[in-house]
């Protein structure tokens, strides 16, 4: 599985990508924002996208509501990593339609849960 | 103490005001125009004097707060070069914390991706001369196996030795990075104290903003309400997390938990 981590900074992309892995996900790439990641899936083949929220240039919101809004990745998984809690922001993402949503700091088994979830759901 | 003085200064100016506004009205019922007049220029004056006032001490409590911050502002460019402040070195400082502590993460994940294939090669080869020693001791054992046994064995002692001495070295490196948490906390509670200084003089400059507003009026400005009512709406849904004091706030979400209660209770 295709797997695209989008956040900005390279630490938390790391750790997320050597979760990724432990748990046989191994093929997985990684954009510093929304801007970079857009083009990124519109062009390549990805299953699965895991975002950050608070992102220079394009946020994971926005990066989550393009997604939605794209003919070809309308359906994509999508996962979101963030330190955003206000119960406001978990509405907007739930109503953008976000498949997970993972507050940080996580442990690797929330982030393990979550994914197997949309991917039980997903099928 | 200054805001003692200003609010003297203010009551002045309400209460000589008061003062006109009776002698006006007298005058106007006893048909003394002329003199009436001369009353509203005065007041007009008046308010016009408190204003300027106002705006001076304004002028100057802006002028105080920048030489505070040392904001050493170079007025002959456009947009004027900030420099020598404090505010740009906070900013220089805080990059400064986000540069050593992506270093610390940085060496810290490298020390354990390269730890965790020497633990892992050590417990494999570990396990398995657990099993042939096991079949040793049942006595399972040819004389050639033993001798290999023998053989691996002194060589996994060998591995042991090496091994554990760069898991040592790893540990105790990965140990001296935590050395960012002195250095950045050392930083960040200067940019702390500056944040504080900052506050205390905006602070100061609002309430004397506020005065001039009352005064003339701008307070009640529906432009400047309605501005304000949509900065607190957007507020709502605007990324400024981590959110802090989670535990006494009704609009986070205090835990993973909290998160999946409520995305449970939109039907996920």
């Amino acid at each position: 599985m295709k797997i695209l981590i989008v956040d900005d900074f390279s630490t938390m992309r790391r750790i997320i990508k050597n979760l990724l892995r432990d748990l046989g996900f191994a093929n997985t790439h990684e954009a510093d924002d929304g801007q970079t990641a857009l083009p990124m899936l519109k062009s390549g083949d990805f299953q699965f996208l895991v975002t950050d929220w608070n992102m220079p240039g394009m946020t994971g919101i926005d990066l989550l509501k393009a997604v939605r809004a794209d003919e070809k990745l309308h359906a994509l998984p999508v996962l979101m990593v963030t330190a955003e809690a206000k119960r406001d922001q978990i509405i907007e993402a739930a109503q953008a339609g976000v498949n997970g949503y993972v507050v940080k700091p996580f442990t690797a088994q929330a982030l393990k849960e979550k994914i197997e979830k949309i991917f039980d759901r997903v099928g | 103490m200054t805001a003692q003085i200003d609010s003297n200064l203010n009551d002045g100016f309400i209460s000589e005001l008061k003062d006109c506004a009776k002698l006006l009205t007298e005058k106007l019922q006893n048909n003394q125009f002329e003199e009436a007049s001369e009353l509203i220029q005065v007041i007009t004056h008046s308010r016009d004097q408190h204003i300027f006032k106002s705006v001076g001490k304004l002028t100057r409590g802006l002028h105080n707060a920048i030489v505070n911050f040392h904001v050493d502002v170079d007025l002959s460019n456009e947009p004027p070069k900030v420099e020598n402040s404090d505010i740009h070195d906070a900013s220089d400082r805080l990059n400064y914390v986000i540069n050593l502590t992506q270093k610390a993460a940085d060496k810290t994940m490298d020390m354990v991706d390269q730890s965790v294939p020497i633990a892992m090669n050590l417990g494999q080869e570990a396990s398995t001369l657990r099993d042939e020693w096991a079949r040793l001791k049942r006595r399972e054992m040819t004389p050639n196996e033993f001798r290999e046994l023998y053989e691996r064995i002194d060589g996994f002692l060998g591995q042991m030795v090496v091994g554990t001495t760069q898991l040592n070295e790893s540990f105790q490196n990965i140990v001296l990075e935590q050395g960012f948490q002195d250095l950045t906390g050392q930083v960040l509670k200067k940019v702390i104290g500056l944040i504080k200084d900052v506050e205390r003089d905006l602070v100061e400059l609002v309430r004397m903003a506020g005065q001039v507003e009352e005064i003339t009026g701008l307070g009640n400005d529906k432009d400047v309400i309605e501005h304000d009512k949509e900065i607190f709406a957007k507020r709502k849904t605007l990324a400024d997390g981590p959110q802090m004091h989670v535990e006494e706030r009704k609009d986070v979400a205090a835990n993973q938990d909290e998160v999946d209660d409520l995305l449970s209770s939109l039907g996920f």
